[in-house]
This record gives C-alpha cells, sequence and structure tokens, in this order.
C-alpha cells in the first residue's frame, strides 16, 4: 500500500502509513507535521508497533499533542494536534 | 475485539506450549537436547523482551537523527551497563564463554555498512528477528537477505581474489591453516587469516593492566571504565544535543526561566526514565544476556564438553561440523552466524561444497538447522516476540510492498556483508562486545552511528520526493 497524504477538512489532514516499516511512519509525520499549522489536526494510521513509540516520543519533544489513540487488531489510528 | 483478544491469546497459548512441548519431548528422547533447549528459553525471553520494548539497535541514533527522539539510545545503553554488571560477576567465577575480537579500523567500516544497511532495512538483525514475529514480512525478506548474503560473500573467490592486498595472501598463507581450508583462496578467508587475525585484542581491563577475570578487571576495567563511562558519556551528548532543548521549553511554559545545575540533572534523568517500557525491556534484556553465558557454561561442564559439536556427535549427528569438530556455539545471544549456517547447510545440500572457507569450515561448520543451538535461539526469538505481540493485540500479517521489499534486500545484503567483515552484528559486534569490555565493540558502534547518519539523510531526500508528490493536489 503506497504512503496517502490527503487534506480531509479545513484543518484537518490524513496521512497513512499502513504497510510501512521504520523509519518511515516516522519521517513521513514529522514532516507532514512540520508542514501544518498550529492547530491543525492530523489523523495518522499506521500499522507498525514500533513506530507508537518514536511518534509518541518525538509529539513529547515537539510539543505536538496526541489527542486520541486507537488501535483496532494492530491497526493504529492516532489524532495529532499540532503544538 | 474482545473476540479478537481470546483469539490473540490462544495463538499465544498454543506457540508458548509447542515450545513446551519441544523441550519435553526431546529432553525425554536425549537429555543432551536440554542444551538446545537453553538456548531456545534464552532467545523467547530476549523475543519477548525486544517486542515489548519495541527493542531495536536500529532505531538508536536513527530516530535520533531523523526525528530527534532518544528514547532507543537511552534503552541500549541501559541494557549494555545491566548486562555488562552481570557479566563482570560472570567473568571473575571463570563462567564467561566470551571471546574478545581483533581491534582495528575494519570494525568501524563494517559497523558503517552494516548501519547503513540497517537503516535501509527498517531494523537492526535482532529488530528484524522481533519483528518477524509481528507477523511482518518486510522484517522476513530483511533475514533472508542477510542469510543469503552471508552464505554468498564468506564463499566468494575467483575474480574476488584479484582484490586482495599480497601482504593479506602471504600472512593468510603463513597461518598453515589444513589444507581442506585452501586459505589462500577466497576473499573473505584471506580478510580474516591475512588481515585481522593479524590485529590485536584489546580489552579495557588489559590496557589498566588487569586480567578480565579478576575483581578490579571485570568491575573496574571493563565495566566502569569501559561501559559506564563511555555510556555515561554517550548519554550526556545525547541529552545536550537532543533532549535539552525541548525540556528547557517545558521548564519555560512552567515558568521557570534559567535552569539550575539540580533541574539540568532532573532533565537528564527525565530522558533516561521517559519511555519505561524501552528501559524496562533493556533491564530485563541486559540481565537475561548475562545469564545465558552462566547456564551455557553449566551446561558445558556438566556434559563434559567445550562446543556443541562435541554434543552433536554423541548425538549421532556429525554432518557439517567444521575441520576442528566444532559448530557455531558462542554461549551467549547471537544473530547473524546462525542465519548465514542455515542457508550454507541449504546450499551445500544442493552441492556447493562451501566448507572449503574459513567461516564455515574452520570455525562455525553447517549443522542441520533442526540441531544448531543458535537456530533454536533465533526460531524461539520469533517465537517469543510474537506471544508478546499478540498478547498486547499488535500481531499483525504484512505483506512487504515492491518498495520496502527492495530496501528489505538491499539493507539485509548490506547488513550482511557488514557482519561477515565486522565478525558480528549489532549484537555479537556491538552490544556483546562493548558489554564485555572490547574495545572492538565501540569501534563496531561508531561506524553504525555514521551509517545511521548516511541512511537517514537519504530517507530524508526519499520521504521529501514523495510528500511534495502527494501534496501538489492541494493547499495548506
Amino acid at each position: 500500500m503506497a504512503m496517502k497524504f490527503e487534506k480531509k477538512e479545513e484543518g484537518t489532514f490524513m496521512l497513512d502509513v499502513q504497510g510501512y516499516v521504520c523509519p518511515h511512519p516516522q519521517i513521513y509525520t514529522k514532516k507532514a507535521l512540520e508542514k501544518m499549522k498550529n492547530g491543525d489536526v492530523l489523523e495518522l494510521i499506521f500499522d507498525n508497533p514500533s513506530s507508537s513509540e518514536s511518534v509518541a516520543a518525538m509529539c513529547d519533544t515537539t510539543g505536538d499533542e496526541i489527542i486520541e489513540k486507537k488501535n483496532e487488531s494492530g491497526k493504529y489510528i492516532w489524532r495529532i494536534k499540532k503544538g | 475485539m474482545e473476540n479478537e483478544s481470546r483469539k490473540n491469546q490462544l495463538w499465544a497459548f498454543i506457540i508458548t506450549g509447542f515450545f513446551v512441548l519441544v523441550s519435553v519431548a526431546t529432553y525425554a528422547y536425549n537429555e543432551f537436547y536440554i542444551y538446545l533447549s537453553a538456548y531456545l528459553w534464552f532467545g523467547f525471553i530476549y523475543g519477548m523482551c525486544l517486542q515489548y520494548g519495541r527493542f531495536c539497535f536500529a532505531s538508536a541514533f536513527r530516530d535520533l537523527f531523523a526525528v530527534g527522539v532518544p528514547r532507543m539510545v537511552v534503552g541500549i545503553m541501559i541494557a549494555t551497563i545491566l548486562f555488562s554488571f552481570v557479566s563482570a560477576f560472570v567473568s571473575v567465577t571463570g563462567m564467561s564463554t566470551f571471546h574478545a575480537a581483533p581491534t582495528g579500523l575494519h570494525a568501524t567500516v563494517a559497523g558503517l555498512i552494516f548501519g547503513i544497511g540497517m537503516v535501509f532495512a527498517g531494523g537492526c538483525a535482532s529488530g528484524s528477528l522481533y519483528k518477524t514475529g509481528e507477523g511482518n514480512g518486510v522484517a522476513l525478506t530483511v533475514i533472508l537477505s542477510i542469510s543469503v548474503t552471508q552464505a554468498i560473500f564468506v564463499d566468494i573467490g575467483g575474480w574476488f581474489n584479484k582484490l586482495v592486498p599480497e601482504s593479506w595472501h602471504q600472512s593468510a598463507l603463513a597461518k598453515k591453516l589444513p589444507e581442506s581450508i585452501n586459505a589462500g583462496d577466497g576473499w573473505v578467508d584471506q580478510y580474516l587469516a591475512g588481515y585481522v587475525w593479524d590485529r590485536p585484542v584489546v580489552k579495557f581491563s588489559k590496557m589498566m593492566g588487569w586480567s578480565d577475570t579478576s575483581v578490579p578487571g571485570a568491575f573496574v576495567g571493563d565495566f566502569l571504565v569501559g561501559v559506564v563511562l563511555p555510556a555515561t558519556v554517550l548519554l550526556l551528548l545525547v541529552y545536550l544535543i537532543w533532549a535539552r532543548k525541548s525540556y528547557l521549553n517545558k521548564l519555560k511554559k512552567q515558568g521557570v526561566g534559567t535552569a539550575s545545575f539540580k533541574e539540568e540533572l532532573s532533565g537528564y534523568w527525565g530522558m533516561i526514565t521517559a519511555s519505561k517500557r524501552t528501559a524496562l525491556a533493556g533491564l530485563f534484556l541486559g540481565i537475561a544476556c548475562g545469564l545465558q553465558m552462566f547456564v551455557i557454561e553449566g551446561l558445558r561442564i556438566k556434559f563434559g564438553i567445550k562446543n556443541a559439536g562435541a554434543l552433536l556427535s554423541k548425538m549421532g549427528s556429525d554432518f557439517g561440523l567444521s575441520v576442528k569438530g566444532t559448530v557455531f556455539d558462542p554461549g551467549y545471544w547471537y544473530v547473524t552466524t546462525q542465519e548465514a549456517q542455515w542457508v550454507g547447510w541449504v546450499f551445500n545440500k544442493l552441492g556447493w561444497d562451501n566448507m572449503d572457507n574459513i567461516y564455515f569450515g574452520l570455525n562455525n561448520g553447517i549443522p542441520n538447522p533442526a540441531l544448531n543451538p543458535a537456530d533454536w535461539m533465533s526460531l524461539a526469538l520469533i517465537g517469543g516476540a510474537a506471544v508478546m505481540a499478540l498478547l498486547h493485540n499488535e500481531f499483525k500479517f504484512k505483506k512487504p510492498t515492491l518498495e520496502l521489499a527492495t530496501w528489505a534486500l538491499i539493507g539485509g545484503a548490506l547488513m550482511g556483508i557488514g557482519s561477515r567483515l565486522g565478525l558480528g552484528c549489532n549484537v555479537g559486534a556491538f552490544f556483546v562486545r562493548v558489554a564485555m569490555g572490547d574495545t572492538s565493540g565501540w569501534l563496531f558502534g561508531i561506524g553504525m552511528i555514521g551509517g545511521a547518519f548516511i541512511g537517514v539523510r537519504f530517507f530524508n531526500w526519499w520521504t521529501e520526493r514523495k510528500m511534495a508528490k502527494e501534496m501538489a493536489s492541494f493547499n495548506f
């Protein structure tokens, strides 16, 4: 499955990196958040468990807030608010 | 979801039950199998720890360079310090199974190649094993690539002999190895016998004038000076360059203007304890690694052997033993050699005469994978990781895409070559050697850091290109 980065509506974006392994999910997430404005929300979909720790630690460092975390049988859906 | 959880728990139970059954049934058949089972259960523990802590050496410096996350450098340093502490006890009791490696620039070059490979592959050698346990097809592709590349690389000769310096060739011949090895033929043979074996073996304890089995040698030389001191400095650098800035920003938000020394120490400690999951995995991993040496050496004493080759002979399986009658039997955690061995065994069965080289023919052999202790460890590592992933509902079968399969093959091949040049991977050439106070471990590590930097630079460029294509259809 190829990477998808879409604008869902004003201020909300979706990054789908299912099928990708490290370091792709965290690098794509970083790049997407860098391009967004403060207050924008990124819906991140990934299925690489290792990336969850890295993305969470990255958000803690940058001040971005993970506002929702879901795990549906190995498919992670996180909503991250750009801080 | 609840059904899914119950199904996952059942599978975790089945996998664990399978390994218990293997241990019990083989022991009932022949008590010598307990030796293989010891490897098996340590592998199982490693797999559980690695998956629980998302413990991947590749992510240590890669995530620092790529996204500024220090959690894995911290986890690895914790595991190394603990492993080293337990190992110091083991060394003093004379039960250590460790042999230090020759030190030289070759370790750094090998680490560099390995480091680039692990970033491309998406995981180090041990990380690829545990990720295979999560159902990850990319990681399985990486393992296949590492295995095949090594098995081919150690036996290449012909045109590649022209790339061997004359001094290596002469030095290899002068070693007077058994005729069946033909040490003057083969690039890796001449690299090993003609160059690597001529390098000095340097441990911190020896540098300070102590034996590595003495209390000051093991605890002060190899543990404190060889591991704790450099690890503390390394973590301090990571704090100053990567973690301090965000910590100071958080303090600023709390109204603290300038951080005092006490607050700086608190920030340093906060970085170390930031990922409890990784730190906890590092703790258990470090202790288990030290204990494995103790247990394996104990079993060797019990059976009156020095190497599993003697045990396999007693069990009636002498196919694939080295010319010395040995097989690869490190006595501690190792990853890549057993991967080369099973492919080497397959190649041999297909008609390739690959026992005329040092790697297989003189040192490690190519025993039947079903009786190879180190193979039992790796398979159980995958099983242990699968159990942990299932228990946390994180198991998912994933087929590799063409893009990721390509990176996996390239990365795996580079890791395979780096492993053989460095006489080990991120575990055997870095983790174990550093923990045991062997200077060559740090030299391999420096190379891995350089390789991670190069790999990240490449992927930054690659992902930026792909993001630009995706963003062409909308405006921010």
